[in-house]
């Protein structure tokens, strides 16, 4: 009998091989720290320290944690219909004019929380736009959704480019940005709940999305798992053909789908953009969309799991940042190795300790 | 300058652009076509680039470069084969992962070792790959309209670049007129066939992955020591990508696929040419719709506007032998 459709108890499935697949990354991400001749013991106790140790420290990892997540949960809403957007990149680029467009029109009249619900709207409505066209060629066409949304995201990053050199850019500056947006268009940080614990936030942005990005965890939960809409969306993920038996209209959920997915991306920007430069900046995104990828499959696509690999990536973002402070031989672009490690061992090489496991727990349970 | 030297000053840096291009969208010509899907492409480039200008440095030869770059190339097709193939992976996110690895791994040793700033050090000239003038070419200057063709376009280019369009009858050949091809072909169409007929699937697919290796090596040493004299920063900068764009424009043929890359190449450097400069009528075109019409074309491309893509039906797909 193959190992593969042996079914394995769920501490083994969400637990136990996700850990073992993150030790081997940190393994290998260890090695390349090793061959570069400084101590990987010591590199993993600066990285924890500078990313848990302080308040401040702790106000930076939550400030990624929080575009993590919805990145992530726009990636994982797409995978539950069997859809691959791997355009969360360039749905957050645009989604980042959304809310800057909001906060600009708005900053000088009304205080954060009257501009706030429209520059969730704003960005979500822009990522959602993004996301249309891969969609709708998805869903009419035919043409393959990755390879749509990955030229998206570079026709994304050269219209942003245009806009940020060419229109929205403050006259008589050099840096190709907006113009820095009063409190009406910030969203203020959350000081107070690192102060619950004791904390102080120092100059972290860790700001209001970051409540934003949990209710959205929320409502996906609700969306995906307590809906007809959801329900309906896992059908057509799990089996195209039993959806289409079921008279479930491919065209409508792949749309509806990948809106919803567009829309989430796009929240991200909130917090670069509106919680913690005050102004859109170019190329602010800065892989957080890809990164995206790695949370939603090391979270097994749940809100829950993806809090938690958001908080990994978070600290391993903010961790990494002071590692290159601490260590002069080790440049800031270690996490990207250890975050492409983590995607290769937690993503593409998922099934790899399987069989494996497999056989080592049938031989322990004697079956 | 009129119009005709302009026009030949274009065409020649179009040439130029288009090599690396070229080469990587070859390479994904035959993992696609076994139905692999590479969007690890560009970390390929960059990691062989990277690869080729360190031991370029280190050894002062061009050739030992080009092998660096080579072998670094397929030990990432290996890995890529090794979590698509063997254990079933996701091929697009091992694609994805492969890209980060490439893009951290360069920076990160490149500092370690150079401590230039992710640059490497400065390739001597023996250490690269220089221009060759052709026989005749400055006899050639003045005869009009082929004379500077000849030496502006076509003569005064690297060996890489004629290596470059070398590959694409070969690769025509490889894949239509041998039996490997047609085996390689089947697999990325119908691979329980090519499995009941009692050839490996794996093994084949491993050997496209190989072959795409290999020619990504290529771009990538053409990138840091024929193009330029050090590997910088991540110096693809998205090539990777306009090259897959570039498959898919091409319709997965080997012939199209040099063609849809000249055009990609000819509208980066249009773009370059026409940055800063007014067009009659229309007035200043704004550079970033040239950076961006490769992809807006491919997806127009895909939309079914012009003829159909039909990509390999195996394409995506791990395939498990039935049981």
């Amino acid at each position: 009998m193959s190992t593969a459709s042996v079914p394995l108890p769920a501490w083994i499935n969400y637990g136990l091989i996700p850990l073992l697949n993150l030790i081997l990354a940190f393994f290998f991400s260890g090695l390349v720290v090793w061959a570069i001749g400084e101590s990987p013991f010591e590199a993993l106790q600066l990285l924890l320290v500078g990313a848990l140790g302080r308040g401040e420290g702790i106000g930076f990892t939550l400030f990624y944690t929080t575009s993590f997540i919805f990145t992530g949960l726009s990636v994982a809403v797409a995978i539950h219909a069997g859809l691959f957007n791997i355009g969360s990149e360039g749905q957050a680029y645009l989604g980042g004019l959304g809310a800057a467009l909001v906060a600009l029109a708005m900053d000088s009249y009304v205080p954060w929380y009257v501009t706030m619900p429209f520059a969730v709207i704003g960005a979500a409505l822009f990522g959602a736009a993004c996301a249309a066209i891969p969609a709708w060629l998805q869903a009419k066409r035919g043409s393959h959704i990755v390879i749509t949304t990955i030229m998206f995201n570079f026709i994304v990053s050269s219209l942003m480019n245009y806009m940020l050199v060419r229109l929205l850019i403050v006259p008589g500056k050099m840096a190709p940005e907006t113009r820095t947006f009063l409190p009406g268009g910030q969203l203020p940080k959350l000081d107070w709940l690192i102060a619950m614990f004791g904390g102080k936030i120092g100059a972290a942005p860790f700001n209001f999305s970051f409540l934003i990005a949990l209710v959205m965890c929320f409502l996906v939960w609700v969306l995906i798992w307590r809906t007809k809409l959801g329900y309906e969306m896992r059908t057509l993920g799990i089996s195209p053909t039993a959806a289409s038996y079921a008279g479930i209209r491919y065209s409508r959920i792949v749309m509806i789908t990948m809106l919803i997915s567009g829309g989430l991306a796009g929240m991200m920007a909130l917090n670069p953009v509106m919680g913690a430069s005050a102004r859109l900046q170019i190329e602010f995104v800065g892989g957080a969309g890809f990164v995206g990828i790695a949370v939603s499959l090391m979270g097994r696509n749940h809100p829950a799991g993806i809090i938690l690999a958001a908080l990994l990536f978070g600290i391993l973002y903010q961790g990494g940042a002071e590692l290159s402070f601490d260590m002069p031989g080790i440049t800031r672009d270690m996490i990207v190795v250890i975050q492409g490690m983590v995607i290769l061992f937690a993503g593409a090489l998922e099934y790899m300790l399987r069989p494996s496991i497999v056989r080592l727990y049938q031989q322990l349970t004697g079956k | 300058m009129d119009y005709f030297d302009i026009f030949i000053s274009i065409l020649g840096s179009a040439v130029r652009l288009s090599i690396p291009l070229l080469f990587t969208a070859l390479a994904g010509l035959f993992s696609e076509r076994a139905g692999i899907f590479d969007i690890g492409l560009e970390g390929k480039m960059l990691a062989s680039a990277f690869a080729a200008a360190c031991v370029a440095y280190w050894t002062g030869n061009a050739w030992f470069g080009l092998l660096g770059g080579i072998g670094v190339s397929i030990v990432f097709s290996f890995v890529h084969g090794f979590a698509s193939i063997t254990n079933r992976g996701n091929q697009i996110v091992s694609g994805v992962a492969l890209n980060f690895v490439a893009a951290g791994l360069t920076i990160v040793l490149g500092q370690a070792w150079f401590r230039q700033g992710g640059r490497t050090g400065q390739v001597p000239p023996e250490g690269r790959f220089s221009s060759i003038v052709l026989p005749g070419a400055d006899m050639m200057r003045d005869v009009p309209i082929i004379g500077p063709l000849y030496a502006n376009v076509i003569s005064g280019n690297n060996i890489l670049t004629y290596i470059a369009f070398l590959m694409v009858p070969i690769s025509w050949w490889v894949l239509y007129r041998t039996r490997f091809g047609l085996r390689l072909r089947a697999v990325g169409e119908n691979p329980g066939a090519v499995d009941t007929a009692g050839i490996s699937v794996a093994w084949m697919r491993y050997r496209s992955l190989i072959v795409a290796g290999f020619l990504c090596g290529f771009a990538g040493t053409y990138l840091s020591i024929a193009q330029s004299a050090a590997f910088i920063n991540n110096m693809s900068a998205g090539k990777g990508y306009i090259a897959l764009a570039a498959l898919i424009f091409a319709k997965w043929k080997p012939v199209p696929v040099m063609l849809a890359c000249l055009l990609f190449g000819f509208l980066d450097a249009f773009a370059n040419f026409m940055q800063g400069k007014s067009m009659p009528l229309i007035g200043e075109v704004p550079v970033q719709i040239f950076q961006a019409l490769p992809y807006i074309l491919t997806c127009v491309l895909l939309a079914g506007f012009i003829g159909t893509a039909r990509p390999p039906k195996a394409g995506g797909v791990p395939y498990t032998k039935e049981r």
